[in-house]
């Protein structure tokens, strides 16, 4: 008897594997969490978008729980992403932008055109920061806790269900 | 004719030259043949965040080139293959690899084709073993009786 259920070994190892696909079949095999999770922001030392003579760094981000969102005028989903991004400062969140490979008149022309969420623009036009942060696609969202440690990375455009989805309920989690 | 045909030649050699140059083939000077192979070790055996299943060595994505220049500079600074690669997966993750690290994360996933094979062993000695006893202790006495009558020897008492 013993014998007889061994025979069915390969076919329950059969079945655990196509449980183990199938399951895996309907998630986007394109994300994958952030290596900064739970890592300082990373230290940078760069002006801002307006003012070419005004130098920031990583205490930036102190004190506050804050959204950096890292964008471009080059980048098509970023505009998709501007009412979004709008909504969420008018719900009082901090709001920090990355203006990423981009030149001072083309970003300043897209926040006039698009709208301007951001308390200030961090502007990085070689990458550098975004290098260093994992960027690979604008746009990207990371959400910083009042410490100044990444908690929260959205990868992609914030469409307008992830405000309740996800973005609201990472903020009132790490606002606490 | 002959001074528009050479004029006309020139503007199509130069456009080609420019075809040549928007393509923007990385030129890299290294400063030995064993640091040149460690390049393309090293960008053969990253895998391009954007695109999915590319080398960063392959690719044409942007983040593949900015990823190029930083394993170039690195290399030029005198860090070691381990120190780039920590470098490059404390920004864009283990995903990045296409040799994951052995680390208590990855033990599992190089552990079980060790497990099988060695397991695989164990089980194909046991079957043997196994047949070999059953061959004979199996039998009873009757049965061994009637066994020695069918290969027509009697079995002396």
């Amino acid at each position: 008897m013993k014998r007889r259920l061994l025979l069915f070994l390969p076919l329950i190892g059969f079945l655990v594997l196509a449980a183990f696909f199938y399951y895996r079949l309907g998630e986007d095999p394109s994300y994958r969490d952030s290596a900064l999770i739970a890592r300082d922001f990373p230290a940078f030392d760069l002006t801002t978008l307006d003012e070419p003579e005004t130098r920031v760094d990583a205490s930036l981000l102190k004190g506050e729980v804050t959204l950096v969102n890292v964008w471009g005028e080059w980048c098509p989903t970023c505009k998709q992403e501007m009412p979004q991004l709008l909504e969420l400062e008018d719900r009082g969140i901090r709001m920090i932008g990355v203006d990423y490979r981009d030149t001072r008149k083309k970003g300043r022309q897209f926040l006039n055109q698009y709208g301007d969420p951001f308390e200030l623009n961090i502007f990085d036009p070689d990458g550098d920061l975004g290098f260093d942060l994992g960027v690979y696609g604008a746009p990207e969202t990371f959400l910083v806790d009042a410490d100044g440690v990444i908690r929260y990375h959205h990868t992609g455009y914030i469409k307008p269900e992830d405000i309740e989805d996800t973005i609201m309920p990472e903020v009132e989690k790490w606002r606490r | 004719m002959a001074p528009l045909i050479r004029w006309l030649t020139a503007v199509l050699l130069l456009a080609c030259a420019t075809q040549a140059v928007g393509d923007s083939i990385e030129i890299r000077d290294f400063d030995s043949p064993v640091q040149k192979e460690r390049y393309r070790d090293l960008t053969s055996s990253m895998r391009c965040p954007l695109c999915e299943n590319q080398a960063i060595g392959d690719s044409d994505a942007p983040i593949s080139g900015d990823m190029r220049d930083r394993v170039y500079t690195l290399l030029q600074d005198g860090q070691s293959d381990t120190e780039i690669i920590n470098h490059m997966v404390d920004r864009f993750g283990e995903y990045i690899l296409y040799n994951p690290r052995l680390e208590s994360r990855t033990y599992l996933l190089w552990g079980i084709p060790v497990a099988l094979l060695l397991g695989g062993g164990v089980l194909v000695v046991l079957v043997v073993r196994a047949r070999r006893n059953a061959s004979t202790a199996s039998l009873s006495a009757s049965e061994r009786d009637r066994l020695d009558k069918l290969i027509n020897r009697k079995r002396s008492p």
